[in-house]
């Protein structure tokens, strides 16, 4: 009587273990586990995930953990009796975190290429021959016109912005999306995408530097540039200068 | 001192007439809620249409009612939705620009729900208390964070939750927490870089005047929160401003004496926050009556002479109207029923009829008040202060010793609620005599009820009176009004689903006039059909 519902039970137990190794995981669950993990982990486990001694969480394997569960175990619980602290995280945290550990471990971190750097160093060149301020914000100083740089060594891993820097149009974030619009009149406007619907565009005037709404009926034409605005520092920038500024920008960890 | 003469300037002209803007909690410095936009006037009331709704992410929890007044400049509108995520909109269509979360630690500990009541402006800096204790700085045109600056432990209970006051280039508040044992404060921080400038105690510390009215140890704990926004004069360039009860709220016999500044309304000098003048409305209160409503400042006619007062209808049941300048008592009565004094004094002070007792006393009004920190509305125009009241109420009052203990509810006993005290009920069956809901109109210069609209349920809603004659208001039960401001006769509604838990804000963009309100989850905001 019993084992038919116990052997479905099993089948469904199953298919659901199957489901949870594989499931759906989108880009921009990766992103959200990227984050939290640099918030959270990578003050010990580094950007990269290599800085624990004996631990390389993109290595391909994990020393205590076989599937998912362990990985969320881990997360969730610590491991007691040495410095792997247990987390609060809800299980949608959670699981983005394992996604982002897996995706780790297996595709590797991305690596930076150039030689190491120095921060300070690189701290000297945004600020004055890189011009940097004229365009993004760092704490109280510079420009909002571009995107707001202040953390953002918490936010991306070296590699990354060691792309923004020599290859700036291979990847454009949707927060950093610039507008160019010819209104009905003629008049250009240029600015950071905000948001945007059927019928308008919110955007931050690069000119005013003030919110504004352009209504797509009041234009003539506009475009959400694929290219970067920003200029590529692969020829401006020696490859010693461009490690610098990485490493000073890896170093923006502080949110004001 | 740019920034100050920056400052100046928005202070000055968030009381300058034909204003479009809503740069502070009451639209102006002086508290009034009254705005001086002319384009919707009772005539044409009947054709406000809904522009757009802005819906929160999620429902909120249980008590965190959406209870922000949203500040408006140049077209964009700031809102607060809870606990603590600042958003930036479109004034005209309601498209976002920016959201700001503030993730509040898990320790906060509010009283009464994961609330806050806006944000305060100055230029393009947005400022905003969180829950967990913290004042911060937000750059208004991206939500880029300036700066954050600590205000209290939330272990112990310090949460911050009204509007800041912008005055010159300070920002003014103060920490809530009166039924955790905090011990208050009203500070000052630099617009700047967030650093304190000056801090008045709430609760005169030892060596301070006021100290010894408070009884052995008492003062410790005593409460004295700041939640809701002041007022500022820059003629005599002192700031106003409402505290709340004493701790333990419903045992006074633990704190034998007057418990200053509890219950009273302060005014303080603007650059040093020495006091000026206190008038303690609930000496010794035993009954959670914080004067936590909005000091309302006019210039009247008094007895033939011209006279600078504040008033306010406190949470006990009582008007007052006080000299600005001195303090001086110059009116006072009862606006709903009261049973816990007969009468005030020709000091204004309450001659006490009735006590929080170990066994439980039945007093009028109940816990949540006569009226409470929803904000009033003066219209000079009609001469009537508009109040949200809660008629005909009562409650229990029960005094208990009760240890303090950090991070504890620090009450001294309890009252009852016959009607839900701060979570609006979906349904009501409650019959009139229980309790039921009014805006009063006031005649300032007597007290006098000049007309009253009626509502089953009561509110939680503020009220806002404009240069047409005109009063916007709400209630729990979902409904956002327009009433004549002469006779309280009703001219327009609108059922916006929602208990109505915030103050109306006017505004206009590119000539156009909008009414914004915020109920259950959502704001809603009407203008005229085109
Ligand atoms: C305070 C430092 C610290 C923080 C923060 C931290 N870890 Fe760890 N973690 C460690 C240490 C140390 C170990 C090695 C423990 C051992 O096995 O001795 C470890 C081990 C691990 C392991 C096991 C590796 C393996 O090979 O099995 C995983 C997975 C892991 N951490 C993930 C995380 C994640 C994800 C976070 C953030 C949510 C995080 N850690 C935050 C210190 C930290
Ligand atoms: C002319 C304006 C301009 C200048 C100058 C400029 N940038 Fe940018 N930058 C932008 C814009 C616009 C974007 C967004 C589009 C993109 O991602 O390429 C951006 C993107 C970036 C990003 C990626 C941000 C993210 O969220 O991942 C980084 C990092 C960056 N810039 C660093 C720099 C540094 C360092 C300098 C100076 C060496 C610099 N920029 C100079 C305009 C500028």
């Amino acid at each position: 009587m019993q084992w038919k519902s116990l052997l479905a039970a099993a089948l469904l137990s199953a298919i659901g273990l199957a489901a949870q190794e594989v499931h759906g995981v989108t880009p921009a669950d990766l992103e959200r586990g990227l984050q939290l993990f640099l918030n959270n982990c990578a003050g010990c486990h580094g950007p990269d995930g290599d800085l624990v001694p004996d631990v390389n969480l993109a290595s391909g394997k994990f020393r205590r953990a076989q599937g998912d569960n362990d990985l969320r175990g881990i997360v969730l619980r610590g491991i007691p009796g040495t410095a792997m602290p247990p987390g609060n995280y809800t299980p949608e945290q959670a699981g983005v975190l394992v996604a982002y550990l897996r995706s780790l471990a297996s595709s590797g971190a991305p690596k930076r290429t150039g030689p190491p750097g120095d921060a300070s160093l690189g701290k000297a060149i945004v600020e004055t021959k890189g011009q940097c301020l004229q365009c993004h914000r760092i704490g109280r100083a510079g420009s909002i016109a571009g995107p707001d740089l202040t953390g953002i060594g918490g936010m991306r891993r070296g590699a990354d912005l060691e792309q923004s820097l020599i290859n700036p149009d291979a990847e454009i974030r949707p927060d950093n999306l610039t507008v160019v619009a010819v209104a009905k009149d003629g008049k250009k406007i240029t600015g950071r995408l905000m948001n945007m619907d059927t019928y308008t565009l919110q955007i931050l005037d690069g000119s005013s530097l003030k919110l504004r709404t352009l209504k797509k009926d009041d234009l003539r034409e506009y475009e959400v540039l694929k290219k970067s605005p920003m200029p590529n520092f692969r020829d401006k920038l020696s490859e010693q200068e461009i490690s610098d500024v990485v490493s000073y920008l890896v170093s923006l960890k502080e949110r004001i | 001192m740019r920034i100050t003469a920056l400052l100046f300037t928005i202070a000055l002209a968030s009381n300058a007439q034909e204003t479009q803007n809503w740069l502070t909690y009451s639209g102006r410095i002086d508290g009034q809620r009254y705005s001086t936009l002319t384009q919707i006037t009772p005539a044409n009331v009947k054709d406000l249409e809904l522009k757009w709704v802005l819906q929160t992410r999620a429902p909120a929890e249980p008590n965190s009612k959406y209870e922000a007044t949203s500040l408006v400049a140049d077209g964009i509108l700031y809102t607060v939705q809870p606990p603590n995520v600042v958003v930036a909109l479109d004034a005209v269509t309601g498209r976002i620009f920016w959201t700001y979360a503030h993730n509040p630690s898990p320790e906060a500990r509010p009283c009464c729900g994961r609330i806050n009541r806006g944000l305060a402006m100055l230029g393009n800096t947005l400022f905003m208390g969180t829950i967990d204790g913290y004042l911060l700085a937000l750059d208004a045109r991206d939500g880029h964070l300036i700066w954050s600056t600590k205000m209290g432990r939330p272990e112990e209970g310090y949460a911050v939750t009204a509007a800041p006051l912008v005055v010159k280039d300070k920002v003014i508040v103060g920490p809530a927490g009166g039924e955790l044992g905090i011990s208050g404060y009203l500070a000052a921080y630099s617009a700047e870089t967030g650093k304190e400038i000056w801090r008045f105690h709430t609760i005169p510390q030892p060596g301070e005047p006021g100290h010894d009215s408070w009884g052995g140890d008492s003062w410790r704990h005593g409460g004295g929160s700041i939640w809701t926004t002041g007022s500022y004069d820059p003629e005599s360039n002192l700031i106003y401003w409402g505290i709340g009860n004493a701790g333990p709220d419903w045992n006074g016999d633990v704190r034998p004496g007057d418990n200053l500044y509890t219950s009273s309304f302060i005014a303080v000098d603007a650059d040093t926050g020495k006091l000026k003048w206190h008038f303690q409305f609930t000496p010794h209160d035993e009954f959670d009556f914080d004067a936590a409503q909005i000091p309302v400042l006019a210039d009247l006619e008094w007895k033939g002479k011209p006279r600078k007062v504040v008033m306010t209808a406190n949470r006990n049941g009582f008007f007052y109207v006080l000299d600005r300048l001195t303090g001086e008592f110059l009116l006072g009565k009862s606006f709903a029923k009261v049973t816990w004094a007969s009468g005030l004094d020709d000091k204004g002070r309450p001659v006490r009829t009735g006590h929080s007792t170990p066994e439980g006393s039945v007093i009028y009004p109940e816990n949540q008040g006569a009226t409470n920190w929803y904000n009033p509305a003066y219209s000079p125009r009609t001469g009537m202060l508009y109040v949200p009241c809660w008629m005909d109420t009562w409650s229990i009052y029960t005094s208990r010793v009760e240890p303090y203990q950090e991070g504890l509810w620090y009450s001294g006993g309890g009252a009852t609620h016959n009607v839900p005290g701060v979570r609006p009920a979906l349904v009501t069956r409650r019959q009139p005599d229980i309790a039921w809901a009014a805006i009063q109109a006031l005649d300032v210069k007597t007290g006098a009820v000049k007309w009253q609209f009626r509502m089953t349920d009561v509110t939680d809603s503020g009220v806002l009176a404009t240069a047409t004659d005109l009063v916007f208001a709400g209630g729990r039960e979902g409904y956002f009004y327009a009433l004549d401001a002469r006779s309280g006769a009703v001219l327009w509604k609108s059922m916006v689903g929602g208990a109505v838990s915030a103050g109306p804000t006017a505004y206009a963009v590119d000539g156009k006039e909008y009414i914004s309100i915020p109920a259950g989850n959502a704001i809603f905001t009407f203008g005229l059909r085109q």
